[in-house]
């Protein structure tokens, strides 16, 4: 089970870089392999406006949806459209090519809230 | 009991396996206070001959039961199945099974209903279809609900040409949502107008609703539909309820329908005095997701052969649970494999043939009224295969007589439409002939003005 | 892929679109003597569609053939075993297809005035006030077309109640055991849905229960015996709960199947139930449907009913739409009348004493696969199941064998597998549910079908992880199926 060093974790199972006042989001490995085969991944469009905690978008396996949970508040700026044609990426490279929304922190503060790899690793008990 | 191979001594024996006493043991969680002490208060058990001499002499106080005696559609039409349909129904691999949650024993139900989701796409002209839902009343409903969850808006405007009973089921359906349903009934010439359609559609207009043909049987003008809703963003739906008209006339998906629902029950279905029916939904690929009811999908098998699953299922209720765009489960698979199978016979050329004979049917039918002094067709537009009749005398007093005859006239129209007491919308499709046509209208001449 | 000489007697079949030749059919059209009239001539260009491209061309021993051999591809009650949890598939009784085809009943038009459809309307009478019987209800509508469909239907009359009470509340409770279509009802029906965990025992947790239960909630969804096939004993209590803050007891009757004439519904304090006629009174499951979903209520909710509803005058039968407080049409007509006289037909045939003793030989089967598994298979709930028992695959998981590998393992030894992976609350379950109309033959070979798939397990797992090799197909690849949907055959 891969755990970068350099990201931040949420409970809910994201993953955080960031660079500047800007963070990417994904999954972590360990939810791509409890969902299964991704099929379908629903994100927000770029402009939308995102609270802590609250949903962003849906990943769907066959038999499972889960929800996205955004670990900061802010505006999105970027999605990873490759996710429409090839949801596949999230299973495959969960932490690069599976990434999914990039946004535009509006309180930094809220990273403290996260966990270290460290820390995630624990809770996921493989610590 | 003929259906419990249980004897009593197998009991006896299934119970010390179990370890238990007694039936009753097993019965021990339901408190003693709500087991019955007293049988059910039912009929005697029949044996099989006595039960079919019982429901035979029941069948037989129901009575215009002679198809071409039928010139009643509207939603429910008098055709003729072809024996093999029912033949193959009766294949008990097929309606002896369950939902095809286990696809390597399902391959049989689901490439039929996946060739059902075929025919009904390529019939209404629209990207992809479901499975089935209930019934043209529900799969209506349905389709406004998905259409407001699309748009976000409130409005829902249908055009009062669309089924009266489909309109009722919409209306419970909808009452207590979050959906407002404006009714437009401004038709002059028995066909919704440009005119009437811009004063009921606004920005805040989610769908517009029309009947294709309507329920007077006219071929509506989709085109005027479609360009109102060009001009404010609503989606286009579609409510089929003879689908049979589309053996020849131009599919709603080339008008740019959105959503197209229909009734199929006209393939291989009976009348069955209204059910079950058959809800045909279909749509464009973009909204796949957002569509109600179960779908099947061609995927292959680990061997690299061909095969077909139920698919895009986190839609669904087993799965999304309080979050999925239905509360469907169970469908009309059955009915829709009658379906698939119907449409097989008639293929490319039957279809549009029975399509013809209905058009001709109706045609004759119509021609033949009208030229009794006193009926006139109530609108002098198209039909298909009914149309809306004014008559010297109210349809109840016509069909009163005709029912002497063993025959159900056309449909008293004021019971859905107060101002039209002497209208009856009658039908006419390749169950009837020219002789029971001939023998209706000659009593019909007993009212001629 | 395999060809056809490779195959023997397991039929490749394409779909019919691909199949025929340009000029055949299978239909000569009736046209009844009357002059055909050319569509184009009247109803003009814009109007008329080109050729049904794409449509096949086919005779009927073609299309004979075509579905004939889609059945061998599919296994059904009459095939085997097919032991789906909360499904009761039972046998199909033949004389219901038969009397399902009398002309008198099915070819009447749902437009027959009321004089003429006596015979229609009187089984649809004698059905609903049978019903009533075996649920211990007041009235009934028979217009719902399945389950899930009752389900709204009977959600909707509460929500019309409370509201005349003034206030239509806010939300449905549920366990987390239930169906998935009783949440999805109850957002149809505008109710958001409070999820009430189950105790243990797999019960109601009654403290649970009474902290939710307030004056917001419109109802209680259960299921009786619940999806675990465990009766809620408490049931008397969690009316009394649900009711003393005003709310309503919905009961989903899937399971009634356990209790036809040993209790009843209404005893219990249940104001509203729908019934499954294709689950507890014999009626075909069709592949998915058509079913029908009877909804049962008390008199109090009877002024809601769908209209129109079926009475009774001195021997006249008529369909009655005035009525000023019903919630309204449900169906386009008035129900799945072919579904219901199946029904009908069922229950003349077993009388009252035939479906107590269909109840109880359901009972006993189920405890006797339960007996006869408990050492091989992990039992989350040990006490004494009803008409159903849940295993999981705890001790299998050892091995790396899941409930999916379990399944797919008793097809490749003749039966179609159980429900899987529900209910949501026992990870892995396999719910199974045999029916009263298995012999006791039958029962065995299933249970040493499962025995040797559990003995397989600890042996050769990989056996199991690569079945089933002796169906028409093997695993199919759903995570394509669903990422790249194909859902229409290519039109040549």
């Amino acid at each position: 089970m891969e755990l970068p060093e350099d990201l931040k974790y949420t409970k809910e199972h994201e993953w955080v870089r960031v660079d500047g006042d800007v963070c990417e989001i994904g999954v972590t490995d360990f939810a791509q392999s409890e969902l299964g085969d991704i099929v379908f991944v629903e994100l927000p469009e770029v402009g939308a406006t995102l609270t802590a905690d609250e949903t962003f978008g849906v990943a769907e396996s066959v038999k499972t949806v889960s929800d996205l949970y955004s670990p900061v508040s802010g505006e999105v700026t970027g999605i990873n459209d490759e996710l429409m044609d090839s949801p596949e990426l999230v299973n495959k490279s969960p932490y690069d090519d599976g990434w999914m929304i990039q946004v535009e922190m509006s309180d930094q503060s809220e990273l403290g809230n996260l966990m270290s790899a460290g820390e995630y690793k624990k809770l996921i008990g493989k610590g | 009991m003929r259906f419990i191979p249980l004897t009593t001594e197998e009991k006896r024996k299934a119970l010390g396996v179990i370890g238990a006493k007694s039936v009753d043991e097993l019965f021990a969680s339901v408190p003693d206070k709500f087991l019955l002490k007293e049988p059910l208060r039912l009929e005697a058990p029949l044996d099989e001959y006595s039960l079919l001499d019982h429901l035979t002499s029941i069948a037989s106080q129901n009575s215009s039961v002679d198809l071409k005696s039928n010139y009643t559609g509207a939603g429910a039409y008098p055709h003729y199945t072809p024996s093999a349909v029912d033949q193959l129904l009766l294949r008990s691999e097929l309606f002896t099974a369950y939902t095809p949650y286990q696809p390597e024993i399902s391959q049989g139900t689901l490439l039929a209903i996946y060739e059902f989701q075929t025919y009904t796409s390529a019939l209404l002209g629209m990207d992809m279809a479901n499975a089935s839902m209930y019934d043209g009343a529900s799969a209506l409903a349905e389709a406004v609900i998905m259409a407001q969850r699309i748009k976000g808006r409130k409005g829902v405007t249908v055009s009062d040409l669309t089924h009266p009973h489909w309109r009722e089921v919409l209306g419970t359906y909808t009452s207590h949502l979050d959906i407002d349903i404006r009714t437009i009934r401004n038709w002059p010439d028995g066909k919704i107008t440009s005119k009437s359609l811009e004063e009921g559609v606004t920005k805040d207009t989610a769908a517009v609703v029309a009947s294709y043909p309507n329920f007077f049987g006219a071929v509506e003008d989709l085109q005027a539909v479609r360009d109102i809703c060009d001009e404010t963003g609503a989606l286009m739906i579609v409510a089929v309820p003879e689908p049979v008209a589309l053996g020849v006339l131009k599919p709603p998906g080339e008008f740019g329908a959105d959503i197209v629902v229909g009734e199929g029950r006209s393939f291989g279905g009976a009348l069955n005095y209204g059910g079950p029916g058959l809800g045909m939904f279909a749509t464009r690929d973009k909204w796949a997701r957002k569509m109600p009811g179960r779908l099947v999908g061609k995927t292959k098998d680990v061997n690299g052969e061909h095969g077909y699953v139920l698919t895009l299922a986190t839609r669904e209720q087993h799965i999304r649970r309080e979050r999925a765009t239905s509360n469907i489960c169970s469908n009309q698979a059955l009915c829709a494999t009658a379906a698939a199978i119907h449409l097989s016979l008639l293929g490319k050329q039957g279809l549009r043939e029975l399509a013809i004979s209905n058009f001709s049917s109706a045609s004759y039918l119509a021609s033949s009224i009208t030229s009794l002094d006193g009926f006139e067709l109530a609108y002098d537009t198209p039909f298909f295969n009914e149309t809306a009749i004014t008559s010297p005398v109210a349809p109840v007093v016509m069909n009163r007589r005709l029912a002497q005859d063993g025959i159900q006239g056309g449909l008293d129209l004021s019971t859905y439409y107060p101002d039209m007491r002497e209208t009856a919308l009658f039908c006419g499709t390749e169950v009837h002939t020219k002789e029971s046509i001939d023998n209706m209208v000659s009593i019909l001449s007993e009212f001629e003005r | 892929m395999k060809s056809q000489l490779q195959q023997g007697h397991s039929f490749i079949e394409k779909d019919i679109f691909s199949q025929g030749s340009p000029g055949r059919s299978g239909i000569d059209i009736p046209t009844g003597g009357i002059p055909s009239v050319d569509p184009l001539s009247i109803l003009g260009q814009d109007s008329v569609r080109g050729a049904l491209e794409g449509f096949p061309e086919l005779t009927e021993p073609e299309v004979i053939r075509h579905y004939t051999r889609l059945s061998q591809w599919n296994y059904g009650v009459d095939t085997n075993l097919y032991p789906l949890g909360s499904c009761t598939m039972k046998h199909n009784p033949r004389v219901n297809e038969a009397v399902a085809r009398f002309p008198g009943f099915a070819n009447l038009s749902p437009f027959a005035p009321d004089s003429s459809a006596q015979g229609s309307l009187r089984v649809m009478s004698d059905l609903a006030k049978w019903l009533c019987e075996i649920t211990g209800l007041d009235f009934a509508t028979l217009q719902p077309a399945a389950g899930a469909h009752g389900e709204f239907t009977g959600l909707l009359m509460i929500r019309a109640a409370l509201k005349q009470r003034g206030n239509a509340r806010g939300k449905v409770l549920l366990p987390d055991s239930s169906h998935g279509t009783n949440p999805a009802s109850a957002t149809l029906c505008g109710y958001t849905t409070q999820t009430i965990k189950s105790g243990p025992d797999g019960k109601i947790d009654l403290e649970e229960l009474g902290g939710a239960m307030d004056e917001t909630v419109a109802a209680l969804m259960l299921t009786n015996p619940n999806t675990l096939g465990i009766f809620e004993s408490q049931i008397e209590e969690i009316s009394r709960i649900v009711h003393e803050k005003g709310g309503f007891v919905y009961c989903d009757g899937a399971n009634l199947n356990a209790l036809m004439g040993k209790a009843k519904f209404g005893d219990m304090g249940v104001d509203v139930c729908h019934l499954n006629l294709h689950k507890s009174f014999s009626t075909p499951h069709g592949g998915g449907g058509p079913g029908a979903g009877p909804v049962c209520v008390t008199k109090e909710l009877a002024p809601f009913l769908p209209t129109p509803v079926v009475t009774c005058n001195d021997g006249k039968y008529s369909l009655d739409s005035d009525r000023p407080q019903s919630i309204g049409r449900i169906h386009g007509f008035t129900g799945n009348f072919g579904v219901l006289l199946r029904a009908a037909a069922y229950i003349l045939s077993m009388g009252a004493n035939g479906l107590k003793e269909a109840a109880e030989a359901a009972v006993i089967n189920a405890n006797y696969i339960k007996a006869r598994l408990e050492k091989e298979y992990h039992l989350p709930y040990r006490e004494p199941c009803l008409h159903e028992v849940v295993l999981s695959d705890k001790l299998q998981n050892k091995y790396d064998v899941t409930t999916l590998d379990i399944a797919k393992g008793l097809i490749d030894r003749g039966f179609h597998p159980p429900t899987i992976y529900f209910p949501l609350i026992v990870k892995g379950a396999m719910l199974i549910e045999p029916t009263e109309t298995e012999s006791l033959e039958t029962l065995d070979e299933f249970c040493e079908a499962m025995i040797d798939i559990a003995k397989t397990a600890e042996k050769d797992p990989a056996s199991l992880k690569n079945a089933p090799v002796t169906s028409p197909r093997g695993r199919l690849d759903e995570a394509t199926a669903a990422r790249n949907p194909q859902l229409r055959c290519t039109l040549c």
